[in-house]
C-alpha cells in the first residue's frame, strides 16, 4: 500500500486526461490524448528520428556539462585551497555569476551563430556557477579540527586533501550537482528552443509548426524523463560516495 | 622513548587587539616513561601547554627541548577530547590514517587491543562515545609514539566508560612504555593514572607532587582520598587551616 500510495493520483491524472480527450472536452489542439502522444513515440522511433534528436541533445549537455563542470569544480578547489587565489578570482566570480547566463542568448548568436558551439557555451556557462560555488563553500567549512589532527598524525598534503578535505567536501559538491543538473536541462532546451536544428527542442518546436501537439507534448515529458535520469544518476552516485553520512544510513532519508 | 624539557615557556594570544597572558614563565621536565597528568581549572593553560608540545601552537618565549631515544618509538602523537574521526572512513581505515605500508594489518591489531575488533568495518558516527575515543586511542597507539599526548580525552564520557577507559589507558601505558602526558580537570584521573601531578594555575605551576601509590590503584583508599584532598584544596585555594575532614569529603566528592 505505501508504494502504491504517491502513484494513485498521478495515474488518475492520466485517465481523466485520456477520458476527457477521446470524450473531445479537451481538444487535440490544445492537449493531445495520453494514448496519442504514446502513439506519436512509437511513430518516431521507428522512424529513428527520435534517437537522432536525442543523441543531439545528449551530447550538447553532456559535452557542455563536462566542460563547464570541469572548469567551476577546479576553480572552486583552487579557491577553496588556497587563499590567495581566492581573494584574487572570487569577487570576479561572483560578478559573472550574477549575470543570468539565458540573458546572453543575443550576443552567443551573434558571437557562434546557431551551431553547436552557442549550445555548448551556454550550458557550460550554466552549469558551472553551481559546481563552483559548492565546492568552494564545501572546502572551505571543513572542520578546522580534522585538519589539525590530520597534520599531528603526519599526513602530507596531498593526503591531506585526498583524505580529509575533499571527502569532507564532498556532501556539498553533490548539491552543486544536482543543481548544476538542473541547469543544464533548463538551459538546453531553451537554447534549443530558441535556435537549432537539431535536438529535442527542435523537434518540439517543428512539429509546433504543423500543430503536431502530440510532439510536442512528446518532446516536453522526454525533457523530464532526462532531467529525472540524471538526478537519479547522480542521486545513486551520491548514495554510494556518501555511505558513510547520516543521511545515507539505513532508516535516513 | 621521547622525553622533553620545558624552560621559562611564555604564551600569549592576541585577540581583538588584546593580548592575553596564558602561559607565564613554566620549567618542566619529563623522565622517559613517565606518565605526568596536569590539572587546573579550566582556562589555566593547561591545554596551551600540551598543545605547545605537540607543536600545535608556537612558544612565544623559552625554549622546549625533546631528547628522541632509539629510532622506533620517538613520534609524537595527540588524543584530543573530541575524538576527531573522519566520519567517512571506517574505523580500521581511521586506525590506519597515514600509516605507509600495512595499514589494514597494523590497525587491526591495535583495534584488538582496545577491544573493538568487532567494529572494525563501521562508521565512527555509529558508535558510541566512548567507542569512539577507543578508536582515537588505536589511531594514535599504531604509530608506536614515543610521547603520548592526552588533550582532556574522556571529558565527554559518562562517569562509568571513564574509569573503564583509564583502566584501558593504564594497562597500555604499562604494556608498550611510552612516555605520556595527560591534561585532566578531574583530579581522581590524574591520581588514578600519573606517577606525577601538576597542578597548574594563572600560567604558572603551582604544584608538583609524585603519586607514591601502587598500581592499579583503589579509588576507596585513605591514600587516595587524602591526595585528592589536597589538590583539590589546592586547586580551589582553601587555606590548611581551614581543611577539616567533615570539610572535605563533599568537596571531594564533586570530582
Amino acid at each position: 500500500m505505501k508504494r502504491v500510495l504517491p502513484w494513485i493520483i498521478p495515474v488518475l491524472i492520466l485517465l481523466f486526461w485520456q477520458w476527457g480527450a477521446s470524450w473531445g472536452w479537451i481538444s487535440a489542439r490544445t492537449l493531445p490524448a495520453p494514448l496519442d502522444v504514446l502513439k506519436a513515440f512509437v511513430r518516431l522511433v521507428k522512424s529513428g528520428e527520435l534517437m537522432d534528436h536525442m543523441q543531439v541533445s545528449f551530447e550538447r549537455a553532456s559535452i557542455g556539462f563536462a566542460i563547464g563542470g570541469g572548469i567551476g569544480f577546479l576553480l572552486g578547489l583552487v579557491n577553496g585551497m588556497f587563499p590567495v587565489a581566492s581573494r584574487l578570482l572570487d569577487s570576479t566570480v561572483q560578478m559573472i555569476r550574477n549575470i543570468p547566463h539565458l540573458a546572453l542568448i543575443p550576443l552567443v548568436i551573434l558571437w557562434f551563430g546557431v551551431g553547436e558551439e552557442a549550445k555548448i557555451f551556454l550550458v557550460a556557462l550554466g552549469v558551472m556557477f553551481p559546481i563552483y560555488i559548492n565546492t568552494y563553500h564545501g572546502i572551505r567549512q571543513v572542520d578546522g579540527s580534522y585538519i589539525e589532527m590530520a597534520k599531528v598524525y603526519g599526513l602530507n598534503t596531498w593526503e591531506l586533501f585526498w583524505h580529509v578535505i575533499l571527502p569532507g567536501a564532498l556532501p556539498s559538491i553533490f548539491v552543486g550537482l544536482r543543481f548544476a543538473l538542473g541547469f543544464m536541462w533548463l538551459t538546453l532546451i531553451v537554447a534549443e528552443t530558441i535556435a537549432a536544428n537539431a535536438g529535442i527542442g527542435y523537434m518540439a518546436m517543428n512539429a509546433r509548426e504543423f500543430m503536431q501537439t502530440d510532439v510536442v507534448v512528446l518532446g516536453i515529458l522526454l525533457y523530464a524523463l532526462l532531467g529525472k535520469g540524471a538526478d537519479v544518476i547522480a542521486h545513486l552516485l551520491e548514495k554510494s560516495l556518501l555511505k558513510w553520512h547520516p543521511n545515507f544510513q539505513k532508516g535516513g532519508a | 622513548m621521547v622525553t622533553f624539557q620545558m624552560e621559562n615557556i611564555h604564551k600569549s594570544f592576541e585577540n581583538h587587539g588584546l593580548s592575553r597572558k596564558v602561559i607565564t614563565g613554566i620549567d618542566l621536565e619529563v623522565q622517559a616513561g613517565e606518565f605526568v597528568a596536569i590539572v587546573g581549572r579550566s582556562g589555566c593553560g593547561k591545554s596551551t601547554l600540551l598543545r605547545l608540545v605537540a607543536g600545535l601552537e608556537q612558544i612565544d618565549e623559552g625554549q622546549l627541548k625533546f631528547h628522541h631515544g632509539d629510532e622506533k618509538n620517538n613520534g609524537i602523537r595527540v588524543m584530543f577530547q573530541d575524538s576527531r574521526l573522519l566520519p567517512w572512513r571506517k574505523v580500521w581505515q581511521n586506525v590506519a590514517l597515514g600509516l605507509k605500508k600495512d595499514g589494514k594489518s597494523k590497525a587491526e591489531q591495535v583495534l584488538e587491543e582496545v577491544g573493538l575488533t568487532p567494529w572494525k568495518e563501521d562508521w565512527p558516527l555509529v558508535l558510541s562515545g566512548g567507542q569512539r575515543q577507543r578508536v582515537a586511542l588505536a589511531r594514535a597507539l599504531v604509530h608506536e609514539p614515543g610521547l603520548l599526548l592526552l588533550d582532556e580525552p574522556l571529558g565527554a564520557l559518562d562517569a562509568l566508560t571513564r574509569i573503564e577507559m583509564q583502566q584501558l589507558i593504564e594497562r597500555i601505558w604499562q604494556q608498550r612504555h611510552f612516555t605520556a602526558l595527560l591534561v585532566t580537570h578531574d583530579v581522581a584521573e590524574a591520581i588514578a593514572l600519573a606517577d606525577r601531578i601538576i597542578l597548574i594555575d594563572e600560567g604558572k605551576i603551582k604544584l608538583d607532587v609524585a603519586v607514591n601509590l601502587s598500581r592499579p590503584r583503589k579509588r576507596g583508599s585513605s591514600a587516595f582520598a587524602e591526595l585528592e584532598a589536597k589538590i583539590l584544596n589546592e586547586l580551589l585555594g582553601l587555606e590548611e587551616e581551614t581543611r577539616s575532614p567533615q570539610h572535605l569529603q563533599p568537596v571531594a566528592g564533586i570530582s
